[in-house]
């Protein structure tokens, strides 16, 4: 297992170089930063050529890239365009972009599951086909919709939530939010679970269990649920990326200030190293969340076993 | 069974041009009749047409779908008038007679800016699903069937390309290039798109080429890009289709996230998601402004997602 792990790690190593030099090369190629410092003004010549050679950007790309990927591991992100350091905006974005996260993986795993549950174990019913054509009408709904309408209900109209979020964003306020972050993945995680339920309700040792006489309960939730959760964590932790993506939406709607507002906010200002930071860390947590799933089969899965 | 195989080398003696490899088709639907397994292309093709034609979901699916290639092909005639005719005297004001979706912030006729916003989520979401499907099927089935180096390179490339979210991708390529029109938009889809049809497509050659028939044809001297167009890719087609059809869901949701956002399209070219981005800010005042998008874009998401769903549960019995 432990040189699985090792191995896995190095292997991450040329993805993660491609990757970031990707979005290194989109911000400090095909865009012009130092242009964008100055927003609508021409700059003048001599500062705008001080400030490229203070930033390296007058070197070539590729030593730019290397130079700038050097400060990163000695924990230097560099300055944000108004002086402020990286570091400290992340400081503050991240730990509110972790809870919503982390309320949002929480209501897909409970809610998810669940009703997956049910539905697959009741396939072909009433409630299966209520919850398939649920998830089907969440599933088309885009996020940023269902956020505004949300918003808009709970929020304004019948005021049960406070519509935005304040600058501290603590877990209460957070609840709405997650739960729009939530909702595609969530019906995705419910027709998901609901299939594999299905699936493995009638395998053998499904059956064996019943015949043994074992409770219900426990049929369900030591037999059946264990065996049709692997593609269920597959899934949540290929969305970890996607639910940080999604945050951009998120945030923007609720006015929180995490890392989706503070990516934003870096992109609409061309702020580059703002940007290039904050997707250099989400690139690290998406490739790191692979590697947890990969993990977590072995442990779910006594059949697979890495060398 | 039996029948389909004889009707499939009937066809095969009948339409497949006999002068250069008499033997081939017949030896393949032998082999494929002998495995068992490998069902001749052309019936699953006419398997999947006969139930879809009787799957309600495609069908309703599949007239919106045909409504709304309509109305963005001729949004005139069910429009009531220009969607650029705008009255800040009319602002936010509700339904009334001849408007019956009420303003918008700017005085517009929302029931027109709706109906001419068809057109450019359709637009990029066909040609944005084509694009990918063209690029990911060629590169991915050129890696699955010669496999080596290029192989190796293509499978390092589709990682990288997972390791960016989509959205976040989109944000930063397309706030650089400040167009506004719907070619960078699609553009993007198809370079953040193509390595997931690519990995399909691959994996697919890869196990379509390993068939009988295959090596078979191979024996009898059939060239490579023979092989390739006449035996290998019309059986792994199906999963390709599959996905394309999923994705152009996605890409329609995607689209309107980006627009939404401010980087992807921007007026004059009229769009769901930056019409609902405009009205967000007036949704106290004006709900209906952004309803009525919003719920034009869901539909059509929902009509591609149907799609999707009924063609993926046609063409793979497996799943059913």
């Amino acid at each position: 297992m432990g040189r699985y792990v090792i191995r896995r790690l190095l292997q991450m190593i040329p993805v993660f170089i491609g990757t970031t030099f990707l979005i290194f090369f989109m911000v400090y190629a095909l865009g012009d930063p130092v242009t964008a410092m100055f927003g609508d003004r021409a700059p003048d010549p001599a500062t705008a050529a001080q400030i490229r050679r203070d930033l390296n950007l007058d070197k070539p790309l590729w030593q730019q890239y290397v130079l700038y990927m050097g400060n990163i591991f000695t924990g230097d992100f560099g300055q944000a365009f108004n002086g402020q350091p990286v570091l400290d905006l992340m400081r503050s974005a991240w730990p509110i972009t972790v809870r919503l996260a982390l309320l949002a993986v929480l209501f897909e795993m409970i809610i998810g599951v669940t009703l997956g549950v049910i539905s697959g174990l009741r396939r072909g019913r009433a409630v299966d086909t209520g919850v398939l054509f649920a998830t089907l009408v969440v599933i088309s709904i885009p996020t940023f919709v269902t956020g505004y309408v949300l918003q808009y209900l709970l929020g304004v109209k019948w005021g049960w939530v406070t519509p935005a979020v304040s600058s501290g964003a603590p877990w209460d306020e957070l609840i709405l939010p997650a739960v729009v972050l939530a909702l595609v993945s969530l019906a995705y995680t419910t027709r998901l679970t609901r299939t594999s339920v299905a699936e493995n309700a009638r395998a053998d040792y499904v059956r064996t269990a019943v015949a043994k006489g074992l409770p219900r309960r426990r049929i369900t939730v030591r037999h059946l649920l264990r065996n049709s959760l692997i593609p269920v964590v597959t899934f949540l932790g290929i969305d970890i990326g996607n639910l940080m993506g999604g945050a951009i939406v998120t945030e923007r709607i609720f006015n929180i200030q995490g890392v989706g507002y503070q990516l934003w906010q870096g992109v609409l200002r061309q702020n580059a190293p703002t940007v290039v930071g904050f997707v250099t860390v989400l690139v690290i947590v998406y490739l790191l969340a692979n590697l947890v799933v990969d993990v977590l089969y072995a442990v779910l899965d006594p059949r697979i076993r890495y060398a | 069974m039996p029948e389909r195989y004889e009707e499939k080398q009937r066809a095969d003696i009948g339409t497949q041009e006999a002068e250069s490899l008499p033997g081939s088709d017949v030896l393949q639907a032998e082999a494929g009749g002998m495995a068992g397994t490998d069902q001749p292309a052309r019936s699953l093709w006419s398997d999947a047409w006969q139930d879809l034609r009787r799957n309600p979901v495609f069908v309703v699916a599949g007239l919106l779908i045909l409504f709304l290639i309509f109305i963005s092909l001729w949004p005139s005639v069910v429009a009531t008038g220009s969607p650029y005719n705008c009255d800040i005297a009319n602002r936010n004001l509700g339904a009334e007679s001849g408007h019956p979706f009420g303003f918008d912030s700017q005085g517009c006729d929302v029931y027109n800016r709706t109906v001419y916003g068809a057109r450019a989520s359709l637009t990029v979401c066909t040609l944005a699903t084509l694009g990918a499907a063209l690029l990911g099927t060629v590169l991915g089935a050129l890696a699955g069937y010669f496999g080596g180096w290029g192989d190796a390179v293509l499978s390092r490339i589709t990682e990288v390309f997972f390791g960016i979210p989509i959205l976040l991708g989109g944000l930063v390529f397309l706030s650089v290039i400040k167009s506004g029109s719907v070619w960078p938009v699609i553009g993007l889809i198809v370079l953040l798109g193509w390595p997931q049809v690519a990995r399909i497509a691959r994996g697919s050659v890869i196990t379509a080429k390993q068939n009988d028939y295959v090596q078979a044809a191979r024996t009898l001297g059939a060239s490579t890009g023979r092989i390739m167009l006449r035996h290998v890719l019309p059986n792994a087609i199906a999963p390709i289709i599959v996905v394309a059809t999923i994705a152009l869901g996605t890409y329609v949701a995607l689209e309107a996230t980006l627009s939404f956002l401010g980087v992807g399209l921007k007026p004059p070219t009229i769009s769901w998601g930056s019409e609902i981005s405009t009205a967000s800010q007036q949704i106290r005042n004006a709900p209906h402004a952004l309803l009525w998008p919003a719920g034009a874009l869901s539909l059509t998401v929902l009509a591609f997602i149907m799609l999707g769903d009924a063609v993926r549960d046609a063409l793979d019995p497996k799943l059913r």
